[in-house]
């Protein structure tokens, strides 16, 4: 093999050894759109093979030398139906089969498992319902579905997991949601795919999938302490936001016990539903969409709270199931408010 | 192989003493020209220096992705590089290519007419088209800008200190160059056809064009407000696109794309125009449903205006306004796949020959088809959340506007080269040629799919290692590639003075431009011709022959 | 068009008025293709103000309070007055219009003077606005302060408006920088209306409107009247709707 390159050589080597068209299937719903995927292929191929067989059939039949002089031929609407028709019918089967995919991968399940990324430059942090934080990877148990609400602290980005066939933008100003469900143990490619300035080639991570034993381990030996949720708790605290919801009956404020998932009417009689998206936006924007029967004199924490704050604070009002825990924290601000100030000083734990 | 090539006895045939080119002399006499030719070869002039830089970049791009670490340059000035090519070559080359030099130049002419409808406008275009040009060049200079073409908010607004503002105004002078264009196009589509000449026995070069007006015309202001808002958002910061004081980037999103979607269709078009002359010239038949494919422009570019939103099915859009936008999207294609099946219809029981230009036609139909296809799999909203921001999505738009565009103008530009010069380009190293672009462009691009599909994403200075073989790959195709363009711009130059003389007619096509001389005259015709014949009338032409009448004496 | 190429032509084309172009087979094909394109031109400019007719259209639905209070901060008697002034001035550029048809020149002249007078006063009053918006803070970015919607100042004779939340308050930002986009490209439009006005004044000085080659005359008054129509929407979008609240 010494006439070829040896350079050469030992990239054929490496890419016939390595070769791959597609990243690993790690998750439920890859092989699903690599079905989708093959059947684009095989059509594309079909397609592009009519177009070579004719016009290479008709170049060596109807060349010049064989074929001295042109038949003219006005067209043919049965023809050109045929091949106005046939496409049709084949994209609409892609955009049915592509729209039932679009939308399972947009629509997470009831039961799923709640994670919340950040997005900077050039960083991903992800926080973990039990108080972890990453930064550039996710560790995500196997066969269980997971949800991720993004957001950016800045410019676009786009968390990508090609071996999960999911990718979701995180968008400065709004939450957006993705979900998978990971099939396989392993670690695999987290890129950000939008670009983000400098090193947005530097954005880039892992994500690994471990078995649900691996997982617990890794829970119990990454976890900060205090968990996502009693870090919001102490930032309701701390920012006074019990002063109103107090879930007494003459509060000025809404109570928020069991708000989550709930619908409310607005003033201006409008109905909404409380998601994520409402609760960081009940924060920030308060008089946009107030309930009705409460006055807009809830000031604006835009600027005071950061994007992992607000991920505290809306998994702290998701899990508020009762008046009691309201009343517990309202207590404890009141009690020790030096205790709660120990605690924000502390590990830097609350992170405002 | 035989040819339909009939070029005048080259011992006694000479250039016509007075044309369009020889009428004046002087550089101000093409300075202050406003004649339409005559600004399509200035056009054509400024988008090949235009071309070659943004090829430069691209090169420099390839070459820093043959490893794995961004090591030839880093990873700022890469994404310098890559903005500045995306908009050159989108900007500054692709969208005026084929228009504002072969539809400059040809239009008029198609339709019997004198030149277009404002001349002075016309001119206007071009020197907004070259202040436009000069300021990217001075923003590249002077520190280049690194948003992508996209201009992407925040990004562009606040996160940045390169030259956005003064490639945003560049970008803002240029398009104006293209409504003017635009513009100018359907007024005298419209109202300067000879006598006889009903739309449909327009050339379907006329048609694209047409098509390829209306959405430079309708969708080019909204990029000028966009970049407008931009500009003012970064300067005074209005809070437009700010989200942190209540705007919302998702809108910018929306306006850009509007006009950025068909923007895509405003490269295509014309091309696609330039594919349907060649076809049907080196077969020798009328082409195959000629008001089908009329339509289809025409229906091209009324659904390009509704399918914006595939570019942000993973920006958090509704999931519902997605299914509309993909329906659209699917809608789109079909005009495109009627239009390939008709041209290869075209061939059908006709009478074949290969002359360069119907080599680059091949090409366009081969990479074009892929990479219509392929956009198939983006408009599909279930594959598009994994394909998009790859090298899928740079593969795909690489084998529309590069494998179909910039294949398309090469045909144009070889099949109406002895019309606008009065010389022949050498026909066996340009035929080589073509096969080298064709070859060198898949091996560039068919890599990127691969990439794609597995999941490496766009604008990375540096990669994971394991995509390094498929990179090297690209790269290597890349150098082939740049041979083949550097060929024709060699032998081209070279046939202005050494090429044969062509004649009025060399290719026996039945346009009106081939029925007078060339380089025509000045003012085209000495005549206004009137129209009696339809598009790619052979037998009209074989009978004008026997009459051994022609317009020009 | 530059002189030789119409030299060559000239003598073949005696029975043409001397300023049709020599690529126009007849004056009507002249006249109806500059109309043409003027229409064109003005369907581009549609579009280009669609770009914050569609901005404004977004936010006023997200942001209707900010829009409201941003709305009640404008003069309805200066904008009643500059569009009563505008309208005016269409008519005198229709008079115009109908002036160089009838080949009157100096009642051409006369017209366009006033035009470009009433398009001076409209630009005189937008500048006392904006001069306005300046001393209040209200210019977004250069100078804005929120506060000013949280505690509104009481205006002289008026009750007392109750002040917007803080957050809503932020968003009056957009609403000023819509408005500011809005009527300043408008302004923009009539600054080169102006320019042009002026041209036009010294070439109908000249008489050169007198043969009847009055393209200019009515395309230039296709573009004023649509400067004006661009300002019929602006002023209840942005001074009127809002005003029961």
């Amino acid at each position: 093999m010494d006439h070829i390159s040896p350079v050469i050589w030992q990239f054929l080597v490496k890419w016939l050894t390595n070769f791959a068209v597609i990243p690993p299937e790690a998750s439920k719903v890859a092989p699903q759109v690599d079905a989708l995927l093959l059947f684009m292929t095989l059509v594309s191929l079909v397609g592009l093979t009519l177009v070579i067989l004719l016009v290479v059939t008709f170049s060596i039949l109807y060349r010049r030398e064989r074929n001295p002089v042109a038949t003219q031929i006005e067209g043919s609407t049965l023809l050109e139906a045929t091949w106005t028709i046939i496409p049709l019918g084949l994209f609409l089967v892609m955009f049915v089969w592509g729209s039932v995919l679009y939308f399972r991968i947009y629509t997470p399940p009831p039961n799923a498992m709640q994670m919340y990324v950040v997005g900077k430059q050039w960083m991903w942090k992800v926080e973990h319902p039990g108080g972890q934080h990453e930064i550039n990877s996710l560790h995500v148990p196997v066969n269980k579905p997971v949800q991720l609400t993004l957001i950016s602290q800045d410019v676009f980005h786009s968390f990508s997991l090609p071996a999960f066939r999911v990718k979701r933008e995180a968008i400065p100003g709004r939450y957006t949601t993705v979900w998978f469900e990971a099939t396989r143990e392993g670690t695999y490619h987290l890129f950000c795919s939008q670009y983000c300035g400098t090193a947005h080639s530097a954005m880039i991570g892992q994500v690994v999938v471990m078995s649900e034993d691996d997982y617990k381990k890794w829970l119990a030996s990454s976890t900060s302490g205090v968990s996502l949720a009693q870090n919001g708790e102490r930032l309701f605290a701390s920012l006074s936001c019990t002063a109103c919801h107090n879930g007494t009956p003459t509060a000025r404020g809404p109570n928020l016990a069991g708000v989550y998932g709930s619908t409310l009417t607005l003033t201006n009689g409008q109905k909404v539903t409380v998601d994520d998206e409402y609760l960081r936006q009940a924060i920030l924007n308060p008089s946009a969409r107030i309930t009705q029967g409460y006055a807009p004199i809830m000031p604006t924490y835009q600027g005071q709270i950061s994007e992992e704050g607000l991920f505290s604070l809306v998994e702290y009002i998701k899990n508020l199931n009762s008046n009691y825990r309201i009343q517990q924290t309202t207590t404890t601000t009141e009690l020790a408010p030096a205790a709660t100030a120990a605690a924000v000083g502390t590990k830097g734990m609350v992170k405002p | 192989m035989s040819s339909i090539v009939s070029l005048p006895d080259q011992t006694t045939a000479r250039i016509p003493k007075r044309n369009y080119i020889t009428n004046e002399n002087g550089i101000m006499s093409w300075l202050l020209t406003g004649d339409h030719k005559r600004i399509a070869i200035l056009y054509l002039i400024s988008i090949t220096f235009f071309f070659f830089i943004g090829g430069a970049l691209a090169g420099l791009i390839r070459l820093e992705l043959l490893t794995p670490q961004s090591d030839l340059m880093a990873a700022d000035t890469y994404n310098k590089v890559f903005s500045m090519h995306g908009i050159i070559m989108i900007f500054l080359f692709l969208v005026p290519s084929v228009p504002a030099t072969l539809g400059n130049f040809l239009i008029p002419i198609m339709i019997g007419a004198k030149d277009l409808a404002f001349p002075k406008i016309n001119l206007l275009s071009w020197y907004l088209y070259l202040a436009g040009g000069a300021l990217t060049l001075w923003a590249m200079i002077s520190g280049g800008v690194d948003t992508g073409w996209t201009f992407t908010v925040p990004l562009s607004t606040h996160y940045l200190n390169t030259n956005v503002v003064t490639t945003g105004l560049a970008i803002f002078i240029a398009g104006f160059a293209s409504i003017f264009t635009g513009l100018n196009f359907i007024v005298t589509i419209h109202r300067m056809r000879a006598p006889g000449m009903t739309w449909f026995k327009l050339p379907l070069f006329v048609w694209s064009n047409y098509a390829a007006s209306i959405l430079m015309v309708l969708g080019t202001p909204v990029l000028a407000i966009t970049l407008v808002l931009v500009v003012l958002e970064r300067t005074i910061g209005i809070g437009v696109f700010d989200p942190s004081k209540g705007g919302d980037p998702i809108l910018f999103q929306h306006l850009f794309w509007f006009y950025s979607h068909p923007a895509v269709y405003i490269m295509i078009l014309p091309g696609m125009g330039v594919i349907s002359e060649v076809i049907s010239t080196f077969s020798r038949k009328r082409v195959f449903g000629y008001s089908a494919v009329a339509f289809s422009s025409v229906a091209i570019a009324v659904f390009g205006f509704f399918v914006w939103e595939h570019h942000m099915f993973i920006m958090g859009v509704s999931n519902y306004s997605t299914l509309v936008f993909s329906f659209l999207t699917m809608l789109v294609a079909v005009p495109s796949a009627i239009k390939i099946f008709n041209w290869a219809f075209t061939l059908y029981k006709g009478s074949i020959t290969f002359e360069t230009p119907m080599l680059y036609a091949f090409g366009f139909m081969g990479l074009f088809t892929i990479g219509g296809l392929t956009g198939v799999f983006l408009g599909s909203s279930g594959t598009d959340i994994h394909l998009t921001e790859t090298y899928f999505i740079v593969a795909h738009f690489h084998f529309v506007m590069v494998g179909g565009m910039l294949m398309a103008f090469l045909a144009g530009i070889h099949f109406w080269w002895p019309k606008m010069t009065g010389r022949m380009y050498p026909e066996k190293i340009s035929q080589l040629a073509a096969v080298v672009t064709f070859i060198g462009f898949n091996f560039t691009f068919f890599p990127q799919f691969l990439l794609g599909m597995l999941g490496m994403p766009r604008r990375y200075a540096a990669y994971p290692p394991e995509f390094q073989v498929l990179n090297v790959f690209s790269t290597a195709g890349a150098t082939i590639l740049g041979v083949g363009y550097l060929l024709p711009m060699i032998y081209l130059v070279w046939s202005l003075k050494y090429g044969k003389i062509a004649g009025a007619n060399p290719w026996q096509a039945t346009g009106l431009e081939w029925q007078i001389q060339s380089p025509p005259l000045t003012e085209n015709f000495v005549e206004i011709p009137v129209v009696t014949q339809e598009a790619y009338d052979y037998e009209w032409l074989d009978r004008q022959k026997e009459r051994e009448v022609t317009q020009v004496g | 068009m530059d002189s030789p190429t119409v030299a060559v032509h000239e003598g073949a084309h005696h029975e043409h008025p001397s300023y049709q172009r020599h690529h126009f087979v007849t004056m009507d094909q002249q006249r109806e293709s500059a109309s043409f394109g003027m229409w064109l031109f003005l369907l581009t400019e549609i579009m280009f103000f669609g770009g914050m007719f569609t901005a404004y259209l977004i936010y006023r639905n997200w942001y209707y309070p900010a829009f409201v209070a941003g709305s009640h901060t404008l003069s309805i008697v200066l904008g009643t007055t500059n569009t009563a002034v505008l309208i005016t001035s269409s008519f005198t550029m229709a008079m115009g219009v109908w002036c160089a048809e009838t080949r009157k020149r100096s009642g051409l002249i006369l017209s366009i003077l006033l035009t470009l007078v009433l398009g001076l006063v409209f630009l005189g009053i937008k500048s006392v606005e904006y001069h306005e918006k300046w001393v209040q803070h209200h210019v977004p970015g250069l100078r804005f302060d929120a506060m000013t919607f949280v505690h509104p100042k009481a205006e002289p004779g008026q009750p007392v408006e109750p002040g917007l939340p803080l957050d809503m308050a932020q968003h009056t930002e957009i609403y000023f920088s819509l408005y500011f986009a809005m009527t300043g490209m408008h302004a923009l439009h009539m600054i080169i209306g102006m320019g042009l006005l002026i041209f036009m004044l010294i070439k109908a000085v000249q008489g050169a409107y007198d043969e009847g080659n009055i393209a200019f005359v009515e395309n230039f008054g296709l573009y004023w009247h649509f400067v004006d129509i661009v300002w019929i929407f602006l002023f209840p979008l942005l001074y009127l709707i809002s005003r029961h609240q």
